[in-house]
């Protein structure tokens, strides 16, 4: 690309506008300093890695004092001894109380407890609250990124099938992007980590899980401020589909290797006292494989987000003409690296996965000895 | 959180450091020695660091 005037213009417009808006914000939080600056701006990053019941962008207050947020409420939908439905406006984003039939909900800290009429919320020694917390399956922000991106790979790969079959399987638009993505996936993560016979049947898991956690991590770099994929429930569900898939689809000499590593080359009496080690560790590593995927992803992400954050905050505790440039500079470096996170992540995911799924589905021929170990054939 | 949690997460976050530089550092002497083999090399630098990266995070957390 030609470097021309104009887009140099734009670079510098672009830097100076950043630093112009940012300094105006920067002097009103420093006008009302209602709270220590640092305990402010830990807050503000706790709040935006927690998930929350409305889908607001942002919030400001204006000349008459009033705090207002931009954004959309969002349904809840409660267990509480009947099955109870509102919408999260009438949290006032936890400013007032929700009554419905009757009883009292207040939202403390990203989480809805039943209260008394008055809101009051008790505590015990450990500052945690004691109140009822009723059963909680609120369409969250987090679960309405899940649907957009359910919804957007549905539409996306279902309409690319669409113009593979027209076009007697030519790639066309998005499909040029994705086609290589796809092929990579399936000659250099499946083929050879699960083995030319079986990979087939892994593909479908392989491919979406792929796609679904790059599009969360995309999402969450975005100004939208979400944050699925570093939210452990997330990737717990993750690891389970993995765990569940490995542990349903594992052949017989998988489940031979678990419980009876050594097989036919010792005999029985002399394995007992082995296997009394052995085979608890075996067991120990079916969870920790698991494990290991979902702090990694869950890790990495809330990471990169703290990170972020921080930099950002960095404007705010400079609050001089040194803080805006330098807060740009690094956050503009650590998003670009975020980016490569962010498909890394992803690809270490479905790598990890078609491991695993190597692990279960390799059968070995007992007969014509070790001919191929397609888990390490690549390694 | 005491002061030598913090420190003990340090230090498994140095070795962690180190346990990652070496891998990149092999993986840059191998690629460098096979170039052809540039794709497997780097295949199992990721996973291996991953795997290391993994217990970086459980440090941190328990921080």
């Amino acid at each position: 690309m030609r470097i021309t005037y104009f887009t140099k213009f734009l670079f510098v417009a672009i830097l100076f506008m950043g630093g112009a808006v940012f300094a105006k914000e920067g002097e009103r939080s420093s006008e009302e300093p209602q709270k220590d600056l640092k305990t402010e701006i830990k807050e503000y990053i706790a709040h935006h890695l927690q998930d929350s019941h409305d889908f607001s962008l942002y919030s400001y207050t204006n000349d008459a004092g009033e705090h207002k947020y931009v954004g959309a409420p969002l349904p809840v939908i409660l267990w509480d001894n009947g099955l109870k439905v509102f919408s999260s406006s009438k949290f006032h984003h936890g400013e007032t109380l929700a009554e419905v039939d009757g009883n009292y909900y207040a939202l403390h800290h990203g989480k809805i407890y039943r209260t008394d009429a008055e809101g009051t919320i008790n505590y015990d020694e450990d500052h945690h609250p004691t109140n009822v917390k009723p059963l909680d399956f609120s369409i969250t922000k987090s679960v309405v990124m899940i649907f957009i991106t359910g919804l957007l790979m549905f539409w996306l790969f279902s309409s690319l099938a669409k113009s593979y079959a027209k076009n007697g399987g030519v790639p066309k638009g998005a499909g040029r992007f994705f086609e290589p993505i796809v092929l990579y996936i399936r000659d250099d993560i499946a083929r050879p980590n699960i083995g030319e016979k079986k990979y087939r049947k892994y593909m479908p898991y392989l491919l979406t899980i792929f796609f679904f956690i790059w599009f969360l991590n995309i999402f969450g770099l975005t100004p939208l401020g979400v944050n699925v994929t570093g939210n452990i429930a997330v990737t717990v569900a993750l690891a389970l589909l993995t765990f569940l898939l490995t542990n349903f689809t594992g052949t017989k000499d998988y489940w031979r290797h678990l419980f009876d590593p050594l097989g036919d080359t010792m005999p029985w009496f002399a394995k007992i006292p082995l296997y009394i080690i052995l085979v608890p560790i075996e067991l120990l590593g079916l969870i920790i494989k698991p494990f290991s995927l979902l702090i990694r992803l869950y890790a990495n992400m809330q990471a990169g987000h703290i990170v972020l954050m921080s930099l950002i905050g960095l404007m705010f505790i400079f609050k001089s003409w040194l803080g805006s440039p330098l807060s740009f500079g690094l956050a503009f470096a650590i998003s670009l690296i975020e980016i490569l996170v962010a498909l890394l992540q992803a690809y270490i995911f479905t790598m990890l996965s078609a491991l695993y799924f190597g692990f279960a589905s390799e059968e070995h021929d007992h007969e014509h000895g070790h001919e191929e170990e397609p888990e390490l054939a690549h390694l | 959180m005491e002061i030598p949690v913090m420190v003990g997460a340090g230090l498994v976050v140095i070795g962690v450091g180190i346990g990652i530089g070496r891998i990149g550092g092999s993986a840059m002497d191998a690629i460098a020695r096979q170039p052809e083999a540039y794709g497997k090399i780097q295949t199992a630098m990721l996973i291996a660091a991953a795997l290391i990266e993994g217990i970086g995070f459980a440090a941190l957390f328990a921080v």
